[in-house]
């Protein structure tokens, strides 16, 4: 019973254990900025636990303790008071001398965590919407300046440079596994630097309560080796593949004509709405509307048809479409990878 | 039962407090938004097309929710682009009390929807008929006519005027009522 009992506990454990490790958790670091805050984490927690369990003692003791008899209850007792002295003395020290030095620890990691980015050679300006993200790489040579939504490329091993800002309300940007959080300020912009060690897809959120579809505001930094990011960023750089048969054909033009290119933009179409996510290259993307749906045929339909029930409170309206006019949509959508 | 009374209003009135407007962001529609009927002439009555008219007039215009989605289209349509912020440009002012084609909801959701022949583009099938709704209960708040209690009560940048909530009427401004 006793053992059965122990095996249960050990295996709950396991399992709690297991909800710090994945793609979006502070406490499975993969990057540098992340090592430094998961052993100040770790660190903070073991140092206050070790306190917390010597303050608990040295109440316990005393009240466990039988008092000596005193003949005279009222006399002084000078080497008693001493003692007594010295020792809130010795505790008072050492609760100064620890968060001093928990202080300056975390003054330290601040300091490695600004040094991560000195050098980043890739700039990506991260504009926060109600309830997206929109992501513009930066360069010098103006044709080469890439937005997309959602999803953010990074080359694995080297340092990024991100420019937080918002439009509409304050967001902020966690992505756990690779960084801290710093809010998204309207009329402001804020530097955050990150660097993935490994290839890997990392999770992120936003962390600043924003509206009604705060909880579906989610973000993925894609990070991959150089050249497959380079070959990526060219391939973003291209127009919109024109549609190949007849359905695409009618849903590129039912796009043009209906509401969707009131907001959205496709690049190589009249299409250049910016008040929603670029849908130049969209079937490229894993995942849809900020990582509410994972990205399929069927998944872009249900998100067309009723953007209200998926993302209610969504900026994007419900647009009366007829069945045929919304497979012809999500046919020419489909084939923008 | 006496010492109930007391806690119980009290507690009635503070659940009171509970009660949130809804937020309708699928208003269903006596008619498609694709099938109102097109206008053969531009020749109206009094000024004023014979525009269909949907229980949402009144209900949009009464609702935070639809005015403030309203207040958010207007500067992504770039109404403001013509109109500027209701002051006037190339397009007509909107917050005063002149009206070319007409004040109510229904005349102001013709104008957005068909466009008008002096320059105002028609959005027919470039908004979706409830977001014309929301367009048009805004315009009107511009001139402060929709409820205070309603109407738009910040601006996130700096504005020409006063919140839409704060709008005199135009229509009495400057009369001795
Ligand atoms: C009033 C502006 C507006 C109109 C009109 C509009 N959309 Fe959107 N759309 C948005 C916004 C805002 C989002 C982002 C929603 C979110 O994630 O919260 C979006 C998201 C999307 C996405 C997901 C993009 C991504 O990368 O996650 C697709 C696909 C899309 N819209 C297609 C369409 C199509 C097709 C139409 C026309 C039938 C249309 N939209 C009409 C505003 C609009
Ligand atoms: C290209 C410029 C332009 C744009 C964009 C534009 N308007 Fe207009 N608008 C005009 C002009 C010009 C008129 C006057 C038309 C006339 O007198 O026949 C007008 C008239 C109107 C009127 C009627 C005013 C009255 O006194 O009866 C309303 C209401 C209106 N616009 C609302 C809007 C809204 C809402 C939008 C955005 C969806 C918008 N407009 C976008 C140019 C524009
Ligand atoms: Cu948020």
């Amino acid at each position: 019973m006793k053992r059965l009992a122990s095996i249960a506990f050990a295996t709950a454990i396991a399992l709690f254990l297991q909800g710090c490790a994945g793609w979006q958790s502070a406490l499975d670091p993969k990057g540098p900025a992340a090592s430094e805050l998961a052993w100040l984490i770790w660190f903070f927690t073991g140092l206050c636990a070790v306190v917390w369990v010597l303050v608990m003692a040295a109440l316990a003791v005393p009240l466990m303790m039988r008092s000596r008899q005193h003949a005279e209850p009222l006399a002084l007792d000078a080497g008693a008071d001493s003692r007594k002295l010295r020792v809130v003395m010795v505790a008072v020290g050492l609760t100064a001398v620890i968060l001093v030095g928990l202080t300056l620890l975390s003054f330290f990691a601040n300091r490695t965590l600004a040094a991560i980015g000195s050098d980043a050679a890739l700039t990506i300006r991260v504009t926060g919407h109600q309830w997206w993200w929109e992501v513009r790489y930066e360069d010098a040579t103006p044709s080469r300046i890439l937005t997309t939504a959602n999803e953010i490329h990074i080359p694995a091993g080297e340092p990024v440079r991100l420019l937080l800002t918002s439009t509409d309300v304050i967001h902020s940007f966690w992505v756990p596994s690779l960084s801290g959080k710093l809010d998204l300020i309207p009329g402001r912009m804020n530097v955050l630097d990150i660097k993935a060690d490994k290839p890997g897809v990392y999770r992120g959120q936003c962390a600043e309560f924003c509206g009604a579809q705060h909880a579906n505001m989610g973000t993925f930094i894609i990070a991959e080796p150089r050249a497959k990011f380079d070959a990526w960023w060219n391939d973003q750089l291209q127009p919109a593949a024109a549609p190949t048969g007849d359905e695409a054909k009618a849903g590129e033009n039912l796009f043009l004509k209906r509401p969707c290119v009131m907001c959205h933009k496709i690049g190589g179409t009249p299409a250049g709405g910016t008040v929603a996510p670029d849908l130049t290259h969209v079937a490229s993307r894993q995942t849809l509307a900020a990582g509410t749906l994972t990205m399929s045929r069927g998944n872009l339909a249900a998100w067309i048809a009723d953007p209200q029930g998926v993302k209610p409170g969504s900026h994007m309206p419900v647009v009366d479409l007829s069945g045929d006019e919304l497979n012809a949509i999500v046919a020419y959508l489909e084939g923008l990878k | 039962m006496r010492p109930f009374v007391l806690p119980l209003l009290l507690a009635s009135l503070a659940l009171a407090a509970c009660q949130r407007e809804e937020r309708d962001t699928r208003p269903q529609s006596a008619f498609g938004s694709g099938e109102q009927p097109t206008p053969v002439t531009t020749l109206e009555p009094g000024g004023q097309r014979p525009s269909p008219t949907d229980n949402k007039a009144a209900s949009f215009e009464a609702n935070a929710f639809h005015l403030s989605e309203g207040k958010r289209l207007f500067g992504w349509f770039n109404c403001s682009g013509c109109h500027a912020n209701g002051g006037g440009g190339m397009g007509p002012a909107l917050m005063d009390e002149k009206w070319i084609y007409g004040s109510s909801m229904e005349s102001i959701h013709a104008t957005i929807r068909d466009g008008r022949p002096n320059g105002m583009p028609s959005f027919r099938d470039k908004i979706p008929d409830d977001q014309i709704w929301e367009l048009a209960a805004f315009v009107r708040s511009l001139s402060g006519n929709a409820p205070s209690s309603a109407a738009p009560s910040r601006n996130d940048d700096m504005m020409a005027h006063p919140s839409e909530n704060r709008m005199p009427d135009a229509a009495t401004l400057g009369k001795s009522p």
